[in-house]
C-alpha cells in the first residue's frame, strides 16, 4: 500500500469542482445594503425608508439570483462560445454545427402555460383563504368600554381590586382585574382646570401575562371599607378594598410597587394601565396602554406611556428594537 | 393447468388446494390491477441487518402511540364541542361541559379520554427515546441526515399538538397555561407579537382562540404529522435499517453493486448500504 500517492479520482474531482466556482460578483453587497436599510428603516421610518430598502434588496437579490443561476438556466455565458465547425474524425470533412431551435417549441410552450395557469389558479385560491385565516385577528378589533359604576364609590386614596367583564358577549373568558385608586383632582396641564385623576393599573403581569396579586390585606376587616358589588351594563363588577405594599405575580415571581414599577423578577417593564373617562359621574375604563416606568405617585405621577405592547416586550431601551411594529390594538 | 400427480390427491390435499385458491384469487386480482400486494410485501418484508436490537422498535412504538392518539381523537371529536359560550342552564362554558359529559356520562368515555390524555405524553416520551436511540447508534449520519431533520419536524409538530390540545378542556389550567404559552411566542423578536395575536385570534384569548386551536389540533397539525411520517418511513425503506454500532457485519456496498454501481440520475456516487439492509434483496445463494 502506498498511501502518499494521490488517487486519480480525487484529482479529477478537485479539477471538476474548480471549474464550477462562480465568478466574483458585487450583487450580494448591494443586497446586503438593502437589508441594512430595511432594518434601519424599521427603527426610523418603517413606511418610507424600509420600502426603499426593500426595493434595493429585491432588485439586487434578483440580479444576484439571475447571475448565480445563469449556468443552470443555460443562458449564454458572458464569453461568446466558440463556433468552429466540427471535424469528423473518420472522414476529415467539416460539418455545420447543429442548429438550435430559436423559437419556443410546442411542448415547451404547453409546459409553460400549464405551470403558469396552475400557479395562477393556486394563487386565486390561496390568497383569499390565507387572508381569511390571518386578517380577522388583526382587523376590526373593537374597543370595549367598561362601566365601573359611580365615581362616588371610590374614596380618596383608597386602592380597590376591581373585577369586571370586558365583553359581556364573550362571558367569563373576558374577565379582567385592575387596581384602582382615586387620586382626587389635579390641574390639567393645558387648561389649568381641575380634572379627576385615577390610577388604574392592569393586573396582567408584563412578563408573560399571569394575574398579579396585591401584596397586602384586603376586605372590610383591615381597610374599614366595604366590598362593593354592583351590576352595570358590563355585568357584575366587584370592588374589593385593599392596602397593597405592591403587586406580585404568582407564576414567575415578578414584583411591582404600588405605581406598577417593576422592582424584581423577569418582567420587562411597569404594569400596563387603563385609560379612563368620567361619563355622567360614572367611571368608564377605556383601552390599555403600556408604561415603561412611573416617576412620582398619585395625581402628580409622571407616567411614561407607550402604545400597548405584548407582555415580555420592552417598550424602551435598545431591546425595543426587537419589537419595531406592534399589531394594531384598541 | 395440467398438473400431473403420481397418485390421486387425497381429500386433505384437495381441500388445501381449494383453500389456497380462495385466498389467492382475490389477492392475485388485486395485485394484477394495482401492484398493491407487492407494495405491501416490499414495505413489510424487507431484509434488515441480522444483529438489530430491540431499541430499534422505539420508532414503531412512537408510530403506534400516534395511531392511538389519532383514533381516540376522532372518537373524542364526535362528542367534544369547541364553544366558549355559556350554557344558560348551568352557567358553565359549553366546551368544559362537553368534556365533563365525555368523562362522566358516556360509556367508556373516561377510558377514551384518558387514553388520549396520557397517550399524548407517551407519544412525546417515545419520540424522545427514539431520538436518543438514533443519536447513540449514529443512525443520523450520511445518508440519513434528512430523515433526522424530518424526525425533528415531527417532534416539533407533536409538541404543537400538546400546546393546542391543552386549551381544549377550557378550564383555569388550560386558560392560564395558554396565556403564558402564547405570550412566550409573543416575545420572539420582530414577528412575535403578530404570531401571538394570530394564535389568539385577536387582542385577547376568547372563543375565537378555542375554535382555532381546535382546528389546528385536529386538522392542520395531524395532517402535517401524517405527511411527515410517510416521508420518514419512505426514507427508512429507501435507505435501510442501520446496524448497531457494535455490529461485526461489514457495512458498505453489496458485492453486486460494487461491480456495476447503478447510479440514479443526480447522484455522483453510489449510496452505501449496511450489509443485508437493501430492501427485497434475494438470498445470496439464489443469485447465481
Amino acid at each position: 500500500m502506498e498511501p502518499e500517492q494521490p488517487s486519480p479520482d480525487t484529482e479529477q474531482e478537485s479539477l471538476h469542482e474548480e471549474a464550477h466556482l462562480p465568478p466574483p460578483t458585487l450583487w450580494p453587497i448591494g443586497f446586503a445594503i438593502g437589508i441594512v436599510v430595511v432594518l434601519v428603516g424599521l427603527i426610523i421610518d418603517p413606511l418610507l425608508i424600509s420600502s426603499i430598502g426593500a426595493v434595493i434588496a429585491i432588485v439586487f437579490g434578483f440580479l444576484w439570483a439571475r447571475d448565480a443561476t445563469a449556468e443552470l438556466r443555460s443562458e449564454p455565458a458572458a464569453v461568446e462560445p466558440e463556433r468552429r465547425d466540427l471535424t469528423r474524425a473518420d472522414e476529415g470533412q467539416t460539418v455545420p454545427p447543429p442548429v438550435e431551435p430559436t423559437t419556443v417549441t410546442r411542448s415547451v410552450f404547453l409546459e409553460g402555460t400549464t405551470l403558469g395557469l396552475g400557479a395562477a389558479i393556486g394563487m386565486v385560491i390561496t390568497v383569499p383563504v390565507a387572508g381569511f385565516a390571518l386578517l380577522p385577528s388583526f382587523l376590526g378589533q373593537d374597543q370595549h368600554k367598561v362601566d365601573l359604576g359611580p365615581v362616588s364609590a371610590f374614596p380618596l386614596g383608597q386602592w380597590y381590586v376591581a373585577t369586571f367583564i370586558v365583553n359581556p358577549s364573550e362571558g367569563e373568558v373576558s374577565k379582567r382585574a385592575a387596581f384602582i385608586r382615586n387620586n382626587g383632582t389635579v390641574a390639567d396641564p393645558k387648561t389649568k382646570q381641575p380634572v379627576p385623576s385615577f390610577s388604574i393599573i392592569s393586573n396582567r403581569c408584563t412578563h408573560l401575562g399571569c394575574p398579579t396579586q396585591a401584596n397586602g390585606p384586603s376586605g372590610q376587616k383591615f381597610t374599614g371599607k366595604p366590598t362593593i358589588r354592583e351590576h352595570t351594563v358590563n355585568g357584575p363588577v366587584e370592588l374589593l378594598p385593599v392596602i397593597p405594599a405592591g403587586y406580585g405575580c404568582p407564576c414567575h415571581g415578578s414584583q411591582f410597587d404600588t405605581e406598577g414599577n417593576r422592582t424584581a423578577g423577569p418582567a420587562v417593564r411597569a404594569l400596563d394601565r387603563y385609560g379612563f373617562e368620567i361619563d355622567h359621574g360614572r367611571l368608564i375604563l377605556l383601552s390599555t396602554y403600556s408604561v415603561s416606568h412611573v416617576v412620582g405617585t398619585g395625581g402628580q405621577a409622571q407616567i411614561y406611556k407607550y402604545k400597548q405592547a405584548s407582555p415580555g416586550n420592552h417598550v424602551d431601551g435598545p431591546e425595543q428594537w426587537l419589537y419595531p411594529i406592534q399589531p394594531p390594538h384598541n | 393447468m395440467a398438473t400431473t400427480y403420481r397418485r390421486k390427491p387425497t381429500k386433505a390435499e384437495l381441500r388445501r388446494q381449494q383453500m389456497e385458491q380462495v385466498v389467492m384469487y382475490p389477492l392475485d386480482w388485486l395485485e394484477e390491477r394495482s401492484g398493491l400486494v407487492g407494495g405491501v410485501r416490499y414495505f413489510l418484508f424487507r431484509n434488515v441487518p441480522s444483529d438489530i436490537n430491540w431499541m430499534q422498535t422505539l420508532g414503531s412504538a412512537a408510530l403506534t402511540a400516534f395511531l392511538v392518539q389519532a383514533i381516540t381523537g376522532v372518537i373524542l371529536a364526535m362528542y367534544y364541542v369547541p364553544s366558549a359560550a355559556t350554557d344558560p342552564a348551568t352557567g358553565r362554558p359549553v366546551a368544559w361541559e362537553s368534556i365533563v359529559n365525555i368523562t362522566d356520562n358516556l360509556t367508556l368515555g373516561w377510558l377514551v379520554r384518558g387514553m388520549h390524555r396520557w397517550g399524548a405524553s407517551v407519544f412525546i416520551i417515545l419520540m424522545f427515546l427514539h431520538m436518543g436511540r438514533v443519536f447513540l447508534f449514529g443512525a443520523y449520519k450520511y445518508p440519513r441526515e434528512l430523515n433526522w431533520i424530518v424526525g425533528v419536524l415531527i417532534l416539533v409538530m407533536g409538541m404543537m399538538e400538546g400546546f393546542t390540545g391543552y386549551l381544549l378542556p377550557w378550564d383555569q389550567t388550560a386558560y392560564w397555561a395558554t396565556v403564558v404559552g402564547i405570550n412566550l411566542n409573543g416575545t420572539a423578536p420582530f414577528l412575535g407579537p403578530w404570531l401571538a395575536q394570530f394564535l389568539r385570534g385577536g387582542q385577547e384569548i376568547s372563543g375565537a382562540t378555542l375554535t382555532r386551536f381546535y382546528s389546528l389540533h385536529m386538522l392542520v397539525i395531524p395532517g402535517a404529522i401524517i405527511g411527515l411520517i410517510v416521508l420518514h418511513l419512505y426514507l427508512v425503506i429507501r435507505l435501510g435499517v442501520t446496524s448497531p454500532p457494535w455490529s461485526k457485519e461489514a457495512a458498505g456496498l453489496e458485492p453486486e453493486e460494487e461491480e456495476s454501481p447503478q447510479l440514479r440520475p443526480g447522484l455522483t456516487r453510489p449510496v452505501p448500504r449496511p450489509a443485508g439492509a437493501s430492501p427485497m434483496q434475494a438470498e445470496p445463494g439464489g443469485r447465481e
